[in-house]
């Protein structure tokens, strides 16, 4: 009553077609697991867009607003800020911005839809640690010679421009993300949507 | 047979042929494999009753699946939100409405926990029908009976985590129930609540009863059920010894590897069983009210016990058993022997093994006696079910007593009735048609 | 004997009937009838949103009706403008208990805590007759009382719609003395379409399930054949 060697065609054909619909249902069945571990409708609901009123943003001043739980920076941008933008060009790795890390009315040489207005996620491309502000160029302590200001990640120090594009050969592989944003008014911005909420 | 030695694997040569052999010098695999499954013989002739054992492991592994997951939403507080509900309750809700695909897990734990009982229900059933717990199974059965308590006390405690009202006032009903025990029951139940009502103290500790403490010790049990019966095999519903005739091989000429044999056959039990409760799951969760009891929609409230409150269905007989106790004796209270009774109720199939005297096992060799009695005692079992679930009446009270004393009596009667009976001869071999 | 016994132990024990003293009518509505639940959400919303709360429920929910995000936030929302908040009432439990000597009972799930043993649907029954069974009564608090709710704490939220029923003491039923905005043939549907709407909330996602469960069962149907065959293909060898 072995049963070794004894299988013949028809059997294994059977023991094939039974594990086949088994396997399908096991399959099916992982669905709701899996799914159950996606975020739940409170989590989506805690990360619906923000609405930001910036009129009070004073220029060369920054605002850290919390969009699904992390920060997203807005930046008013200084003349002097902007002038450094170009300089950089051959600093920075991904100068063009050719990376998706922004939505396309973003991807432009200032990485914002308003050239002055700058707003991004604050958290480094490298392992999500939050970059501390290094405005002042050239006086920061810690920072290199010639440094035209911007932001250093305290985590492993890579560095960044005021429009979020990361230097060449740090450890962060991209430039920080721009989110989906939209102007409902001339100083109110929601993030987290493109177009104005039906 | 399981215990017996097996040669260890040899290679054929083949990459997986060689890491094979590396793992079974270092691990019994083959031995594990060969003992319990594809050289485990079973008899032939396993009708129905004997699927009950493989799906009551399948219910298990479904309570601990899911279990898994619910926990990793369910949140055991107390404490009020800002919409004035508990936390724990909500979370259910959560559970229910957000997590996607939350509703369908929380379904299959909550039709699995009233499965559970009913399958074990079954397969108890199957153990009195053939004489299963006679001797050389008592271990098996001693390790079945532990299964059946803890498993009791994991489904109370995992009743009490909706925090609805009837889990709540079911918990503060049964904790109340030690503080019946002479000199050390009120501290007792003090110690088992954490606090002076049902609380958020009573909440978190049946929490991680049931998640940690319990599941462990269930799994251990039924490790040792299942090795104990693999050390003697299996019983059969003929209630033959299937090694008392065994071939030249030393194989019993009435059994047959458990694998393929009974892993096929077992599989489309299992599809059975999945049809039937996913069609409880998915067309009546509320199996009717009883398996989700209707007033645990509404979140614990210590202030007002529900106008009726009834135990789960699978604790009402015993809960019957416990009302049915209605007189003082030795100076204690009622309450007291109630809670002897209820637990004796259960306790007492542990005896089964010693207390059943008669020279066959199996039904289908006994007589009239055997089969009337059992059947009454079935019926007894319904009947105390149902005046469980319903409110307490005068007319309910002394059906239950009679039903009580009858339920007893089947027990501690066994050892004279079961020698009376009028059997038939037992075949030397198993029937197989 | 075995016949027998499986016949016992299979007998259906769960049908018996509840002793409640009150006639109950039959929630005629069905969940399936998505206007019906439409008609109920806005009835929900405009009356009963205001003293209970459906606070396991989101708005967002009230999309699966067949509504778009634009008609539930201008017909719908009230007290939030978030499509994803949860429907939360607007007034404080605390101050509600100190209104009405109790806090309203949350209503989401309102339908399933009313079930019975043995009727798990009987809640949309309940609320259906409740709803529809104020009379006046000028010895309570709030001017009304209910023949299904004895004393109840609620007053006649829906009485600008129904009119005003008294009781008359000889025939032990309700007239209608005074009436509504509403033929009584309206009103009934008005409020069959608020109790679908909370038996629907109860369980959003439930005629989902049921057709899932089709799914389910006919998938395993075609597990079970090829099962038996396998079975009875290897239990060839056994004789």
């Amino acid at each position: 009553m072995s049963n070794q060697g004894k299988m013949d065609c028809g059997r294994r054909r059977l023991v094939v077609a039974t594990a086949a619909v088994g396997g399908v249902g096991a399959v099916a069945a992982l669905v709701p697991f899996v799914s159950s571990l996606l975020p739940s409708e409170r989590a989506k609901a805690a990360g619906a867009p923000v609405e930001v009123d910036i009129s009070k943003l004073e220029s060369g001043q920054m605002m850290t607003v919390e969009w699904r739980g992390k920060p997203v920076w807005i930046i008013n941008r200084t003349k002097e800020m902007m002038d450094t933008l170009p300089k950089l060009a051959d600093l920075v790795a991904d100068p063009k911005s050719d990376k998706d890390q922004q939505p396309a009315y973003a991807k432009n040489d200032t990485r914002s839809v308003k050239p002055e207005i700058m707003v991004v996620v604050g958290i480094c491309t490298h392992l999500g640690c939050s970059p501390s502000q290094k405005f002042k160029a050239g006086t920061e302590e810690g920072m290199p010679d010639g440094w035209l200001g911007g932001f250093l990640c305290p985590c492993h120090g890579s560095t960044f421009d005021f429009a979020g594009r990361v230097y060449k050969s740090k450890p962060a592989p991209t430039n920080l993300e721009v989110p989906p944003h939209v102007y409902l008014a001339d100083t109110r911005i929601l993030i987290g949507e493109d177009k104005k909420g039906a | 047979m399981a215990g017996g030695t097996f040669e260890k694997y040899k290679s054929d040569g083949s990459l997986a042929g060689n890491a094979l052999e590396w793992v079974d010098a270092r691990f019994p695999a083959t031995s594990l494999w060969k003992g319990h499954l594809s050289e485990y013989y079973c008899p032939k002739n396993f009708n129905f009753w004997y699927f009950f054992g493989s799906l009551a492991l399948l219910v298990l592994v479904i309570q601990i699946v899911t279990g898994i997951f619910l926990v990793m939403h369910y949140k055991p507080d107390a404490a009020l939100n800002a919409n004035g509900v508990p936390i724990a309750f909500a979370s259910v809700e959560y559970i229910m409405r957000d997590v996607p695909g939350g509703w369908l897990i929380r379904y299959m734990h909550s039709t699995g926990a009233s499965a559970f009982f009913i399958v074990v229900y079954l397969h108890m059933f199957r153990g009195l029908l053939y004489g299963s717990y006679r001797k050389p199974r008592e271990l098996t059965w001693l390790f079945g009976v532990g299964i059946f308590l803890v498993l009791m006390g994991e489904a109370f405690f995992g009743y009490l985590l909706p925090w609805g009202q009837m889990s709540y006032w079911g918990a503060q009903v049964i904790v109340n129930l030690f503080s019946a025990i002479p000199v050390i029951g009120s501290d007792l139940s003090l110690i088992i609540r954490g606090d002076f009502v049902v609380g958020d103290a009573t909440l978190n500790r049946f929490f991680s009863f049931h998640v940690i403490a319990f599941p462990l010790v269930l799994i251990g049990l039924v490790a040792a059920h299942v090795l104990a019966l693999h050390e003697t095999g299996s019983n059969n519903p003929d209630g033959v010894e299937i090694k008392a005739n065994k071939d030249e091989n030393g194989i019993p000429r009435d059994g047959i590897p458990f694998h393929p044999y009974y892993t096929v056959k077992d599989i489309v039990g299992v599809v059975v069983f999945l049809m039937v409760f996913s069609a409880v799951m998915f067309w009546a969760p509320e199996g009717g009210g009883y398996f989700l009891e209707t007033p645990n929609f509404y979140p614990a409230d210590p202030l007002k016990t529900p106008p009726h409150i009834a135990p789960v269905w699978y604790f009402t007989p015993f809960y019957s058993i416990l009302r049915a106790v209605t007189y003082p004796l030795f100076g204690l209270d009622a309450k007291f022997w109630g809670v002897v009774a209820m637990g004796a109720s259960v306790v007492i199939f542990a005896f089964l093994p010693w207390l059943d005297r008669s020279p066959v096992k199996s039904i289908r060799y006994r007589g009239p006696i055997y089969k009337s009695l059992l059947t009454i005692f079935v019926i007894v079992f319904f009947v105390l079910g149902y005046l469980g679930t319903l409110s307490p009446s005068p007319m309910g009270e002394l059906v239950s007593q009679i039903c009580s004393v009858f339920y007893f009596g089947f027990f501690l009667g066994m050892p004279w009735w079961s020698r009376m009976d009028k059997f038939s001869p037992v075949p030397d071999r198993v029937t197989f048609k | 004997m075995k016949k027998f016994l499986i016949a016992l132990l299979f007998a259906p024990i769960m049908a018996f009937a509840s002793g409640s003293t009150a006639h109950i009518d039959k929630w005629p509505g069905s969940v399936s009838d998505k206007a019906a639940l439409q008609n109920g959400a806005k009835l929900f919303v405009n009356y009963c949103l205001n003293c209970h709360g459906a606070s396991y429920m989101r708005y967002k929910n009230l999309l699966d009706l067949g509504l778009t995000e634009q008609q539930v936030k201008e017909n719908l929302m009230f007290t939030s403008d978030k499509i994803g908040e949860l429907m939360r009432v607007a007034a404080r439990s605390d101050e509600q208990k100190l209104w009405f000597g109790a806090t309203p009972p949350d209503l989401t799930i309102i339908t399933r805590a009313r079930g019975e043993a043995g009727n798990a649907a009987a809640g949309a029954d309940w609320l259906y007759t409740y709803l529809r069974s104020f009379y006046r009564d000028e010895n309570r608090p709030t001017g009304w009382n209910n023949t299904v709710f004895e004393n109840v704490g609620m007053p006649h939220i829906l009485y600008g719609l129904q009119g005003q029923q008294v009781m008359n003491h000889e025939t032990h039923k309700l007239e209608l003395a005074v009436p509504g905005t509403m033929p009584p043939a309206e009103f009934d549907k008005s409020v069959s379409d608020l109790v679908g709407f909370m038996v629907w909330m109860g369980e959003p996602q439930q005629e989902f399930r049921r057709t899932l469960g089709w799914f389910v069962l006919a998938f395993l149907a075609v597990l079970f054949v090829a099962a038996y065959a396998l079975k009875k293909e290897f239990w060839k060898d056994i004789h």
